[in-house]
């Protein structure tokens, strides 16, 4: 990335491609992106695919009463949205516990597989958390219809409120919870991108002799920054699907 | 690449967001579908059946450890309470057989001491025969010898003292004298 940007610089000043690592390219050469073919984030997710397989199923194979340094890690993770699970949307939550546990195992690894150098990052597209989203979404919401019927519509009337205030607030209510697939959608994809975009600029700033070691020690810290988000957005992204899981469950103030 | 608006709108502007090439989307979309379910499935089929029964057989160990824990636990405290139920009894018969021998030794004691008393009293009494026996001899003796010397002593003065009135003098004397 460097080098092209060097290349492409020498007319003058830096020129920076922060959002060149964003692209989607074919695997195997060719121009044309049709949905079947084989582009990089067939790759990434692939690797995300070994590395879920890799932790939870080879991490476990071996089944110890006393765990070995991978199944311990495997066994966090299952405790840790276990617990979450259960603790956000309570025991009747337990049976979404695998389809949940898969949201955060995918958006974790992927994040994390961002951080290697020169790799992709799917989280950072918006076609990949809207997609996430809008499952949660609509699974939440046609969950919430089924379970409760018509009166999983008692979510948007808050009955603890003023009666006059309730007609405002189910208002409010109605357009927060259409934003939700939104807001849910955009804090992962954006915070993957901007912490990317951003360690490529100090990287494209690091071409500059004079500033370099303070360019470089800055993308040193930013790196530390986003392992940090990268767990912490899969972290939200899992607790506000259990948030809103909770919801379809029990809609009742 | 070149034949998407966004990517070419991007070049000339300069700044243009992969993220919003709409031509992309169908690609990303169905592979992370299929992301998606693979991972599901692993984890459904696989993953999560193994490590719910790893964490219940651990629980269970724990659990059967802790209990045989427990059993050994009641385990030591019955042999602790046997022991010192030995012990007291041992402590009760070894005091019985104290008081057992004392009694004995006192009986043993007093039969000895009731013997060595009666023996004391023969003795004793013996003692006191003879002495008496000694007593009446030594004063048969005195008498003699005073019957004799009074003789003497008349016969020295030079009168004749016949030995019946002599006799009865001294014994007079000695009457009085007792």
């Amino acid at each position: 990335m460097a080098d092209d940007a060097a290349a492409q610089g020498d007319g003058g000043g830096l020129v920076f491609h922060p959002l060149d690592q964003f692209e989607i390219k074919a695997l195997f050469g060719g121009d044309a992106i049709h949905w079947y073919t084989p582009t990089n984030v067939t790759m990434w997710m692939a690797l995300a695919v070994l590395c879920v397989i890799g932790l939870l199923v080879l991490g476990t194979s071996k089944r110890s009463i006393v765990p070995g340094r991978t199944q311990s890690v495997a066994e966090l993770a299952y405790g840790f949205v276990y617990k979450m699970v259960e603790d956000v949307t309570g025991k009747d939550g337990i049976r979404y516990f695998p389809y949940i546990f898969t949201l955060f195992l995918f958006i974790l690894f992927s994040n994390f597989l961002g951080l290697l150098p020169l790799s992709f990052t799917t989280t950072s597209h918006i076609a990949v958390t809207a997609v996430l989203a809008m499952a949660v979404f609509l699974t939440v919401t046609i969950l919430g219809f089924v379970k409760n019927g018509a009166s999983f519509l008692s979510l948007f009337w808050v009955s603890s409120a003023p009666l006059a205030l309730r007609p405002i607030l189910a208002v409010i209510e109605i357009i927060s919870y259409f934003v939700r697939p939104v807001s849910h959608s955009i804090r992962l994809a954006g915070n993957m991108m901007a912490g990317h975009a951003v360690i490529k600029v100090f990287a494209g700033f690091a071409q500059v002799l004079a500033i370099a070691p303070i360019a470089i020690i800055a993308v040193a810290a930013i790196y530390g920054l986003e392992v940090l988000v990268s767990f912490i957005q899969a972290y939200v992204f899992t607790i506000l699907t259990c948030v809103y899981l909770k919801d379809a469950l029990h809609p009742h103030h | 690449m070149a034949d998407s608006a966004v990517e070419q709108g991007a070049e000339a502007g300069g700044a243009g967001m992969p993220q919003l090439d709409f031509s992309t989307f169908p690609n990303q979309i169905f592979w992370l579908l299929v992301t998606l379910i693979v991972i599901y499935f692993v984890l459904s089929r696989v993953a999560l059946p193994r490590i719910a029964g790893i964490l219940a057989e651990r629980k269970g160990t724990i659990t059967n450890d802790i209990a045989a824990a427990e059993e050994l636990k009641l385990k030591a405290q019955e042999a602790e309470q046997a022991y010192d139920k030995a012990l007291a009894d041992a402590r009760a018969e070894a005091q019985r057989i104290v008081a057992e021998a004392k009694a004995e030794i006192q009986t043993e004691l007093d039969a000895e001491i009731a013997r060595a008393d009666a023996r004391i009293a023969e003795k004793t009494a013996e003692s006191e025969a003879a002495i008496a026996e000694i007593r009446a001899s030594a004063m048969d003796s005195v008498q003699a010898v005073a019957k004799d010397t009074a003789k003497e002593i008349v016969a020295a003065l030079g009168g004749k003292a016949d030995a019946r009135s002599v006799t009865s003098a001294v014994t007079a004397a000695m009457k009085g004298d007792a």
